[in-house]
């Protein structure tokens, strides 16, 4: 119940629709289905399945707003539903920002569902956790670890004939296996549209021997070191920095692309010439949908090609006020890379770091988006291109906008949640202090 | 996720126009939200529950029946952004069959259903056992019968109309504006649980819970040199109604460089204040990097409280449960049997309370049914003790669960979380005023800010909204760019001065994260003001581009 076809979406929309007596509504509905299962001390711990549907209605008259949800789908639900909306925009202030919705769009088909994903059941879920505990039990590790998956649907349609619709399905698995003295630790964390590209069994070995691999760990001076990050460590650092590409808090000088004297750093050069992002819906590896809330189409867009930053998104607002074409944000982030593997990037290194995952990253410093936290499980110490030791954890005080002027070197781009991101070899990257942390 | 989901409501989080729209529930009207379900209905749709579980075989069930509300309020400059007004209603239902849990939720609320969702929990549980390495053992637990409780509130912020909340925050706005802000958000977020448990043990337990968090964020643009500065709210999220908005002289502390407040907040006397803050921040002389003394505000040290003694003391993360995500604890059980590792100083007295009135806490009964009271956690600086539930309590050697059980929703599991955990003010009288005076170099934090922790607690950085440079006893600036590094044990060890009971305030937040799938759960910490001497502090200014 809770996934709904195209047409049975476009049925119940067009319905609500129909009850509509404001000068512009937005009707949307959406749901999910999904289940996980957790595990910790090689046991399972909680599982559950979850399944929600909701209809959500946005009501305006003039720039007075109102909005309402239910989850309740019978012919009186639904008109009830448009009712309250409706009540309610006549109550709501005024809003100035207020853009009235878009007309009828055309959308490309996304690739986002896949079939096999969807008809994961309980069953399935045991069994690939099941083959994660097979690894740890064996090697008499101990292993916690979480794997999830859904399926989901959203669609609009509003009063001026604009109608979207999209199915997606995901899986994620993450694992940490520490050795029995509490002296090593590993993980993994990975996320797929198909399940056929899920191996627990393969990623819990690689987590298994970076456990052990880091027992015993040495501890070698905080400082600035040249470091490679696998992709996990390089989308830790990423992450936070991609929500800063907004035109708005740009302009109104409370960003770190708000430029000196005003405006903004659109046209700049300020990455190394080797950095190129964009964001494409039609990334086999990281599809996404291919229209956001507002009814735009998401297209491939260039964030920074060479460097320089070439878009900043801009709402429809905010578009509107400055006389430019809106830029809607992405879904997905893709930092390009080179052909070689993580296994080249260290054979390349005369002295270096590698660190596998970075944790309670907090920003310090919005200004340079300076952020803060700290490596974990498995951080090496590299020499003569070969890994010579495991190292005790640091805490780094860095920013990426200083980290992606230092890029020496990058590798082949691999999927971490919703970026895809090469590893990376990383001069005069800041640690400042020790921790004994496992 | 949830927790993100909130912030958007308010528009302020950072990049909020990337992300997507998102609701907590259903909205509804404030009528509504006012009138609770009949409490012999409650127990009605209880008693079908537990008696199917028993019926296929659980050895124990427990039915929660929670009723959550929310209400935020979210402005910006001269305009509202949102009002929202969300309800989420409906059953989860947790059950031990064949020596393993088993949860379901449902908020189709028939007897059909009902008996369908717990027969679920029976299935999953049965399912479970197949992977089960050693069956659940549960604290004994007496029931408590019919029994109700409510959060000691004197005015519901549900009852309070939009409008006054509205004009009370464009003030606020209006006020931040005429003191030379470039930009202010301020928002009001209301939270009222309605919840029923009730379990084999013939507990039925009927709770109304209320909470309130009102803050802004005031920022000031220097466009010639392309820097801004803000400031936050020093208010805290409270257990409270909407009494906390009617300032109080008696709840204030003057004198110092900023004006504290205890359990009534003065949001217009702050935002002022704030203005007045941001354009001294620009102007603010960078942290030479270095040792000093620090005294930290409550309003800043309830945080390095949370992150560094009220985390690593859960006993679940102390087992391994938290492994995958938030990690273990460095205070292994080791520790603890040999009754004499040294957390902190002397001085250092941590209690653990789920009792306090006014913290965000305090309730009657946890989410198993479980009176609540208060413990220590460290006693004179030494480790005592943990924070636990029903089916760790026998690891400890307790017959009786502390009863730290909590779950953020009807439809979420129940689990570990943490109790109010807070820091003893000294017996000896002292003012913050007076411990200033006896600093020859420090630094005076107010406010919490930036704040990172590793996965066992042992490294941590925080920064404050303020900092005061202190020189011979006396503050003579503010200071920017400063942040302090330390290892908890050391930190603690170097606890050297509390300010009395008069200065103890409480700190908090509505969101701490824990769990897969993540679950945020609303916790205090109290505090005098506190020195610690010798701190490492860097200064994290940078240059880009």
């Amino acid at each position: 119940m809770a996934i709904l076809s195209k047409e049975e979406a476009q049925a119940i929309l067009k319905k609500a629709l129909s009850y509509s007596k404001a000068e512009f509504c937005e009707v949307s509905l959406g749901g999910s289905e999904g289940g996980n299962i957790r595990y910790a001390r090689n046991a399972v711990s909680t599982a559950g399945q979850i399944s929600t549907m909701d209809l959500a209605v946005s009501s305006t008259f003039g720039k007075k707003t109102g909005s309402a949800t239910i989850n309740e789908f019978d012919d009186a639900s639904i008109a009830k539903v448009v009712k309250r909306a409706e009540e309610l925009a006549q109550l709501a202030p005024e809003n100035p920002e207020f853009m009235p919705p878009l007309g009828p769009q055309t959308f490309q088909e996304s690739a986002t569902f896949n079939p096999v994903t969807a008809a994961i059941t309980p069953d399935i879920r045991a069994e690939m956790v099941a083959k994660s505990l097979q690894v740890v039990k064996e090697a008499k590790l101990e292993a916690a670890g979480f794997l999830e998956n859904g399926v989901r649907f959203n669609s609009v349609m509003n009063s001026k004939g604009l109608f979207a619709y999209n199915k997606s399905s995901d899986v994620s698995f993450s694992v940490t296996v520490r050795n029995q003295e509490g002296t090593g630790s590993g993980y993994v964390d990975q996320s797929f549209n198909d399940v056929a590209k899920m191996d627990t069994l393969a990623l819990t070995k690689i987590a298994a021997k970076k456990a052990t691999g880091s027992a015993g760990a040495k501890a070698i001076e905080p400082g600035k070191y040249t470091v490679i990050l696998e992709p996990l460590a390089a989308s830790d650092m990423l992450g936070n920095m991609f929500r800063g590409f907004d035109a708005r808090s740009a302009d109104e000088g409370r960003s770190f692309m708000s430029k000196k004297g005003g405006g903004t750093r659109l046209g700049e050069q300020l990455f190394s010439e080797n950095v190129n992002l964009y964001s494409d819906p039609m990334n086999p590896d990281i599809p996404s949908a291919t229209w956001n809330g507002d009814g735009l189409a998401l297209k491939r867009t260039q964030w920074v090609e060479k460097g320089v930053v070439k878009n900043l998104a801009y709402s429809r607002y905010w578009a509107a006020k400055k006389g430019v074409e809106p830029v809607p944000g992405g879904r997905n982030f893709i930092m390009e890379g080179g052909n070689k593997s993580l296994e080249d990037l260290i054979k390349g290194t005369e002295k270096g770091i590698l660190v596998t995952r970075f944790w309670y990253i907090r920003s310090v410093d919005p200004q340079t988006l300076l952020l803060t936290g700290l490596t974990r499980d498995g951080t090496f110490y590299i020499e003569n291109g070969e890994i010579k030791f495991p190292i005790k954890n640091f805490r780094f005080n860095e920013s990426p906008v200083i980290m992606l002027n230092n890029v020496e070197e990058l590798g082949k781009p691999v999927r971490m949640g919703n970026l895809m991101v090469p590893p990376m070899k990383i001069r005069d990257f800041t640690f400042t202090s020790l921790s004994d942390a496992v | 996720m949830r927790r993100r989901d909130f912030l958007y409501l308010t528009g302020v989080g950072a990049g909020a126009a990337l992300m997507p729209s998102a609701l907590l529930g259903n909205s509804i009207s404030v009528e509504q939200a006012l009138n609770p379900v009949d409490v012999a209905l409650k127990k009605k749709m209880a008693d079908v529950a537990l008696n199917t579980a028993k019926s296929l075989g659980a050895t124990y069930a427990d039915v929660r029946i929670g009723r959550y509300l929310n209400q935020v309020i979210a402005t910006r400059e001269t305009r509202v952004q949102n009002i929202a007004n969300t309800e989420s209603y409906g059953m989860g239902i947790r059950v031990i069959a064949n020596g393993s849990w088993g949860f379901a939720a449902t908020n189709i609320l028939d007897n059909d259903n009902i008996a369908k969702t717990a027969s679920l929990a029976v299935a999953i549980a049965k399912g479970n056992s197949k992977l089960l390495t050693e069956p659940v053992k549960l604290a004994p637990q007496k029931g408590y019968g019919e029994v109700s409780w409510k959060t000691p509130i004197e005015k519901n912020a549900f009852e309070v109309p939009i409008k006054e909340k509205v004009d009370l925050l464009l003030a606020v706005n209006a006020a931040a504006l005429k003191g030379g802000a470039k930009f202010v958000n301020s928002n009001i977020f209301m939270v009222n649980e309605q919840k029923y448990f009730a379990s084999s043990d013939g507990s039925y337990i009927d709770q109304d819970i209320h909470r309130i968090w009102p803050t802004f964020t005031v920022t000031k643009t220097d466009a010639a040199n392309g820097k801004f500065e803000t400031r936050n709210a020093l208010s805290a999220p409270m257990g409270l109604g909407f009494e906390y908005l009617s300032p109080k002289d008696s709840e204030k502390i003057k004198g110092g460089p900023v004006t504290m407040y205890k359990k009534r907040y003065d949001m217009m006397e702050d935002v002022i204040e704030a203005a007045a803050h941001v354009e001294e921040k620009l102007k603010a002389k960078p942290v030479e990097p270095g040792k000093y003394d620090l005294v930290l505000d409550p309003s800043h040290l309830f945080l390095t409280i949370h992150e560094s003694v009220g985390h690593p003391t859960e006993l679940d993360r102390v087992l391994g449960y938290e492994a995958n995500y938030a990690g273990t604890s460095f205070l292994t059980l080791d520790k603890w049997e040999s009754k004499k590792f040294n957390f902190g100083s002397k001085l250092v007295n941590i209690l653990a309370d789920k009792t306090e009135e006014g913290s965000l806490g305090a309730v009657g009964y946890d989410d198993e049914g479980v009176k609540c009271g208060n413990w220590n956690i460290i006693k004179d600086g030494i480790l005592v003790n943990y924070q636990t539930i029903r089916d760790q309590a026998h690891i400890l050697g307790l017959t009786a669960s502390q009863g730290c059980c909590y779950a953020d929703s009807w439809n979420s599991i129940q689990f570990q979380r943490m109790p109010n955990v807070s820091l003893a003010p000294s017996s000896t009288p002292m003012s913050a005023a007076e411990m200033v005076k006896g600093v020859e170099k420090g630094i005076y934090m107010f406010g919490r800010n930036s704040y990172s922790i590793d996965q066992q607690r042992y490294n941590f950085q925080f920064s404050s909204q303020l900092a005061y440079e202190i020189k011979e006893g006396k503050i003579v600036g503010m200071l920017k760019n400063a942040a302090y590094q330390a290892n908890t044990q050391e930190f603690w060890n170097s606890c050297a001065q509390l300010c009395d009971k008069n200065d103890y305030r409480l700190g908090g937040t509505f969101s701490d994260g824990k769990g897969q799938p993540g679950q945020v759960s609303a916790v205090s910490h109290g505090s005098p003001t506190t020195r610690f001497n010798g701190v490492n502090v860097i200064n994290t200014g940078r240059k880009i581009g």
